[in-house]
């Protein structure tokens, strides 16, 4: 606990720069990233990380020192590079785009290195330390550097507020965007520059390889809680700055933990965690509410077979074996002793011994499921011309899902009829 | 699908630390063992998250392997101390020092570097592979739905070539490391594909390209006094380069001149 407290006086002034750095960077970069992300191009922020790297390297060896801005310059032009080659490659052959991303990032990567081995056997005293691009180097952040991150998230949120409509507009339906008259290649490009900057000052905190991570995995996580595209932004940004004080926070209690890698698993546990759990989108609502469902339909067909024996025998109400139930409809036995059970608890049935019988609620709801089916039946035939012998499958489905207003709607058109295509009763 | 295998060759680090961690050693089956449990892994998060969260595509293979490579990195670091991998050799390999390790038979003559066996394993099992399932393969990556229609297994047959994809990501982990050998996997057969039109021609191209790639690759990296691995993957972009202006079916050239002669 004592750890705890110690990190967030933040009275270490290092503590102070890589928490203030990284938080800084994960933040922003959620921003910028989130658009990638809604341009179904989360993969593009990962080639530039990879792209970047030669252009340090031809930085550093024109320039010969290790001035971050010859090594910014050089990141931003084979970053731009990387982009239009993909884009090149891709108009320009059949090779499709995911092929040319692969190519174009492991190709640039490989030259980097290439570059990279080059520079450190070469014996320059200045080239330690290029490599902290490859994997970050969080943990070791000065003031310096901290100036750097600051100017560039100010810049990338400041550009995410003024172009935040036109962005979202070109993201969307870049089509519509040109007609509406927008400076759409101006603004890609303003857009391209944006993540191209992410990148650079990214891979100093987390690393080439990860720097993906901190684009996209934010704005993953944000579209699993919300379908509002500025909440989205706001829950990237928050789960961003998150992860960053995080991962800081990781490695300060345990040094030789590395920061980027920290600030990575703790993205990716939220994201994780928000595909399985978030509610209406997560994978665990999703299989509840169909379970849900299919016992729904399950129930309901159970009672609507008690109805259709019922009318057999003009009498809605005798206790029957569930083996009649299965001789009438082929449910399976264990589903079905499941189903008498719900009913008998939701008071649609009543059970005595093995044998089970409609209550007045089962009987009603049994109805107006029956009904629905005869109905949307000679729906069907009369105004969509469609065979009587095939309707029954369609109308076993809806007969579970009408809702009330289109219930009343459809005996409405259909004037109450009193029987249906088979001539069966229609009951009200 | 390039995509991945580039996630496949990430996110396998885990697994080889994990299985490196369990046998205390660089013994290669179990890296293999590994490294294959992984990919397999990768495989079915990154569809997991595609089909049953319907998360996008993309965002799914970047979300999972950035993860897997994330806990890797960490593992490597929690056991610095027992684990004898270091970051560089994760990210390029040390194909350099191949010769060093060789296998001594039990009367102490040297047989051939261990790299040089295990990568003759994989190739004569991928070889075989290929040649025995050609039909199969052929048919669940071009078509799925009919193979489906048909009756193949598409999942089975797309598991076995995610694990071969594995198989090989492990196997040239030590020598190329596990970005550059990204290159290698795509490069050569996008290369071959502007090449040719013919799938099987275009598979005996690939693997052609591949060895013209190493070979001049290494000896730019001796002229440069840089890392082999590195100077592979950039020759493999120059020959890539060489047939997306110059091929005689699908060039660049070939194109323009199309254009310019109608």
């Amino acid at each position: 606990m004592s750890s705890f407290t110690e990190f967030f006086s933040f009275a270490d002034p290092n503590v102070r720069y890589v928490t203030i750095g990284a938080v800084l960077i994960t933040a922003s970069s959620a921003l910028v990233g989130t658009f990638t992300f809604l341009n179904k191009k989360s993969l593009l922020g990962d080639a530039i990380a990879h792209a970047v790297l030669p252009g340090i390297c031809l930085g550093f060896l024109l320039s010969g020192t290790k001035n971050p801005l010859y090594l910014i310059l050089g990141a931003f032009v084979t970053g731009w590079l990387s982009l239009y080659a993909i884009q090149y490659i891709t108009t320009k052959s059949r090779i499709k785009e995911d092929t040319a991303i692969g190519l174009i990032l492991s190709v640039f990567f490989g030259f980097g290195i290439l570059l990279l081995t080059y520079i450190q056997k070469s014996g320059n005293a200045n080239q330690s330390g290029l490599d902290h691009f490859l994997f970050g180097k969080a943990a070791s952040m000065v003031a310096a550097d901290i100036i750097t991150f600051s100017v560039v998230a100010v810049c990338l949120m400041t550009l995410t507020l003024l172009f935040f409509k036109e962005f979202t507009l070109m993201v969307f339906d870049r089509n519509y965007a040109v007609a509406l008259g927008l400076p759409v290649k101006k603004l890609e490009l303003l857009l391209t520059s944006m993540i191209v900057l992410a990148v650079v000052v990214g891979i100093q905190a987390v690393g080439v390889v990860l720097m993906a991570a901190v684009l996209i995995t934010p704005a993953a996580v944000a579209r699993f809680w919300t379908n509002s595209i500025r909440i989205m932004f706001v829950v990237a940004a928050i789960t961003g700055a998150f992860s960053g004080l995080a991962g800081a926070y990781i490695s300060y209690t345990a040094p030789s933990m590395p920061t980027g890698p920290w600030i990575v698993i703790v993205i990716s546990t939220l994201a994780l965690a928000s595909f399985l759990l978030a509610p209406t989108k997560g994978v665990l609502n999703r299989f509840l509410k169909q379970r849900r469902f299919r016992r729904t339909i399950q129930d309901e067909n159970v009672l609507k077979v008690l109805y259709q024996l019922g009318e057999g025998s003009k009498n809605f109400y005798i206790h029957r074996y569930a083996e009649e139930i299965i001789r009438k409809r082929n449910f399976n036995k264990q589903s079905l002793m499941r189903s008498i059970q719900r009913l008998c608890r939701q008071g649609y049935l009543e059970k005595s011994g093995e044998l089970c019988s409609l209550t007045e609620e089962g009987k009603n709801r049994a109805k107006r499921v029956v009904k629905i089916h005869r109905l949307w039946e000679l729906y069907l035939t009369t105004h969509v011309n469609i065979a009587p012998d095939h309707v029954h499958e369609d109308a076993d489905t809806i007969e579970h899902f009408l809702t009330p207003e289109l219930e009343a709607d459809l005996e409405r058109i259909l004037n109450y009829p009193v029987v249906d295509p088979h001539k069966a009763e229609i009951p009200y | 699908m390039a995509l991945v295998s580039d996630a496949i060759s990430h996110a396998v680090l885990p697994g080889i630390v994990l299985a490196f961690l369990f046998s205390g050693s660089r013994d290669s089956l179990t890296m293999v063992v590994g490294a294959g449990i992984l990919g397999l892994l990768t495989t079915f998060l990154i569809e997991f998250f595609h089909k049953k969260a319907k998360l996008q595509s993309d965002a799914a293979i970047g979300v999972v392997f950035t993860w897997l490579f994330a806990i890797g990195v960490v593992l490597i670091s929690l056991f610095a101390g027992k684990v004898d991998l270091d970051q560089d050799c994760v990210l390029y390999g040390e194909i350099a020092y191949t010769p060093l390790d060789m296998i001594i038979l039990e009367n102490g003559n040297l047989l051939a570097p261990k790299a040089v066996v295990v990568m003759t394993s994989v190739l004569l099992i991928i070889g075989i592979i290929i040649t025995l399932f050609y039909k199969e393969l052929l048919l669940t990556s071009f078509d799925p739905g009919y193979a489906t229609a048909i009756g193949f297994s598409t999942a089975f047959w797309h598991y076995l070539l995610m694990g071969m994809v594995s198989a090989t990501t492990v196997a040239s982990f030590e020598s190329v490391g596990a970005i550059l050998v990204v290159a290698l996997l795509i490069v050569p057969p996008a290369t071959a594909y502007l090449l040719t039109d013919n799938f099987k021609r275009m598979l005996w191209l690939s693997s052609l390209i591949g060895v013209i790639a190493s070979a001049s690759g290494y000896y730019l990296a001796v002229w440069m006094d840089g890392s082999i691995a590195a100077a592979i993957a950039t020759m493999s972009g120059v020959l890539f380069a060489g047939a997306f202006v110059f091929s005689p079916t699908h060039g660049l050239l070939k194109r323009k001149l199309v254009r310019a002669m109608n």
